[in-house]
């Protein structure tokens, strides 16, 4: 008579098996580099698109240095790079420290009750909302309300409270995923609070933290629905004042207050141009668009893979 | 103060004559009458946060400057016992505690302390080599720090004698500025050792040291924690009974909570006193 267990064995054809779950594996695999494959091409596909389509004003240095123009081909994206850059440095300096610090407060310091419950829902939410929908409300409250005008200020404004969710979300789970054995060490050896996230926590979720300001910046960078929402302009045929100048008291303030675009409105006004050759310059702009884009990602990545050496 | 009044009782009662009080919960007290006693556990019970209770009505002595093992099976309390003695517990929300551990000669109740200036006193060894993701000597000096020293030359003496004291200082002397994350386990352990001792706990914790360490890296921390015992006052969880019996003085058993058997070592495992102590220390049991 058999056994239980030798019967069991009996039924089992080892060989086939592993021939079944090795098939499996290869077909997975192939699925997955086909889907990969699909996923790169088409976007390399659509850049090299607008690369060559763009070429012709690309290759100008005229280009980088020239404000926009009726003329299509003396059209360049001064106002754009240097609005971009603008409101960029504004969302940076709002949205990441405010980001950073409330996600470290709702990770550390708040206590569990349903005022923290709803705050943590409330703002894993907010991640999900259409940008339009910040950009009314940029309008609604900055713009009318306020009556701040459609200026660098208030987009850096807006698009900071379009990231401000994802910095938060990206700094909480930068500071969760320090084990809390590290933790338990510096409060072992009498660390207060404080010195626990200066001295050991931050430290260690630094990359993370980073990571996740500069996937929220880039973000931004792209953002058009709010902007357009808020009025402004695709057509600035001028510079915010510099922030630095010769006379004293050499630093001004007064570039917040100035009109601008920004590199996707100013490709968006392009775009809807009747005129053919304004579609090169729309490509060019994105081509310019995609790399500033990039290089902030690049950013990211290096300094995720410097934490991690 | 109920607990202290029958601790005093049975210090009294020894000094007459050197056995056991009668008392129900001092049962399994042994306290030779001329070691000082640094803290006096009365009554000690502790909830988690979820309700589960974990220590039961624990009293026993933390003999001066010896070393006390807690031994006993795998979920009995051990690691939630050691962890009242700096507070540990208090980094998570919900838990309670009852009962006293009073430091003496000065009898504070460390219940009763703010958790930080008793962490500042009670240093702790995990189970886990846990150092700093920073430089050896960066982690050796990490509660200087905290403690905001600053005096390089205090510092760099400090490094030196805490990593002698750790039995590590030949094996790093030349690379203090490297990762520490670059060490062994064992020396990786040795280090956090260091890093405690560093700042001249009066009590020193360790959860099971050597658990996660191999059988040549264990007889370095075991030699070093015997070389610790005349200097300071440790109290050490082990599963492992022939460790406590190689390096502790006094032992304590420990069973679901509660505290079964308090002896010297030595007594305790030649001469057991409870049914459930002997099952245990035979491997009836556990
Ligand atoms: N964080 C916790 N929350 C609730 N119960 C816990 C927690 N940690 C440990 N316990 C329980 O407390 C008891 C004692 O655990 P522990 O002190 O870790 O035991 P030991 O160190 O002796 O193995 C166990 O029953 C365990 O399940
Ligand atoms: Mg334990």
């Amino acid at each position: 008579m058999k056994t239980l267990s030798e019967n069991i064995k009996s039924g089992i054809d080892y060989a086939s098996l592993s021939r079944k779950n090795r098939s499996r594996d290869i077909i997975f695999a192939s699925l997955g580099i086909i889907v990969l494959f699909i996923a790169i091409t088409t976007l390399v596909a659509l850049f090299l698109d607008l690369a060559v389509r763009g070429a012709p004003r690309l290759t100008d240095p005229d280009f980088y240095t020239s404000f926009p123009s009726r003329r299509p081909l003396d059209a360049g994206i001064l106002s754009a790079w240097v609005g971009t850059i603008m409101v960029m440095l504004v969302t940076a300096v709002i949205a990441v420290p405010l980001g950073i610090a409330a996600g470290l407060y709702l990770e550390e310091y708040a206590g569990k009750n349903w005022l923290t419950d709803v705050i943590e829902v409330n703002v894993s939410n907010l991640a999900g909302v259409p940008s339009i929908v910040y950009g009314l409300l940029a309008l609604g409250l900055f713009v009318q309300t306020f009556g701040m005008g459609e200026t660098v200020l208030v987009a850096g404004l807006v698009l900071s409270l379009l990231i401000l969710p994802i910095i938060i979300v990206s700094t909480r789970e930068a500071i969760r995923s320090i084990p809390n054995e590290l933790r338990e060490a510096a409060y072992g050896l009498g660390a207060n609070q404080w010195q626990t996230m200066a001295m050991y926590i931050i430290p260690a979720a630094k990359p993370g933290i980073i990571t996740g300001a500069i996937v929220g910046l880039s973000r931004a960078i792209g953002e058009t629905a709010p902007i357009i929402t808020i009025g402004a302009l695709s057509f600035i045929a001028f510079l915010p004042q510099s922030p630095v100048s010769g006379d004293f008291p050499f630093i001004s303030f007064e570039w917040l207050n100035s009109g601008f675009t920004v590199m996707p409105i100013q490709m968006f006004g392009w775009v809807s141009r009747p005129q053919a050759d304004f579609q090169i310059t729309a490509a060019a702009a994105g081509v310019v668009l995609i790399v500033m884009t990039l290089m902030m990602n690049a950013l990211a990545i290096y300094i995720r893979y410097r934490a991690r050496k | 103060m109920n607990g202290m009044s029958k601790f005093q009782t049975t210090v009294q009662d020894d000094s007459e004559k050197p056995m056991r009080k009668a008392s129900e919960h001092l049962d399994h007290w042994y306290l030779e009458p001329d070691s000082p006693t640094r803290a006096r556990v009365s009554n000690l019970k502790f909830w988690y946060g979820d309700g589960t209770q974990a220590i039961d009505d624990v009293s026993m002595p933390l003999i001066d400057k010896k070393v006390t093992a807690l031994i006993g099976p795998s979920g009995c309390g051990k690691s939630t016992f050691l962890r009242c003695f700096n507070r540990m517990h208090d980094l998570y929300p919900g838990v309670r505690y009852s009962g006293e551990i009073n430091l003496l000669p000065e009898d504070e109740d460390l219940i009763n302390l703010d958790p930080n200036i008793v962490r500042m006193r009670v240093g702790m060894v995990f189970q886990k080599p846990n150092p700093f993701p920073k430089s050896i000597y960066e982690n050796v000096i990490a509660g200087l720090r905290i403690r905001g020293i600053t005096k390089r030359s205090l510092l760099d003496e400090i490094v030196e004698d805490s990593l002698s004291k750790a039995a590590l200082w030949d094996e790093v002397k030349d690379r203090l500025h490297q990762p520490a994350l670059s060490m062994s386990g064992g020396q990786q352990q040795r280090l956090c050792i260091a890093r405690a001792l560093a700042v001249e706990p009066e009590i020193l914790l360790l959860d099971e040291p050597t658990s996660a360490l191999d059988p040549i890296a264990t007889a370095k921390v075991e030699d070093l924690i015997n070389k610790l015992a005349g200097d300071v006052t440790v109290l050490i969880v082990t599963h492992n009974m022939q460790q406590a019996a190689r390096i502790s003085d006094y032992t304590a058993y420990m069973y679901l909570g509660k505290l079964i058997e308090y002896n010297k070592t030595n007594d305790l495992f030649t001469a057991p006193r409870c049914q459930r102590t002997e099952d245990y220390i035979t491997g009836r049991f556990g």
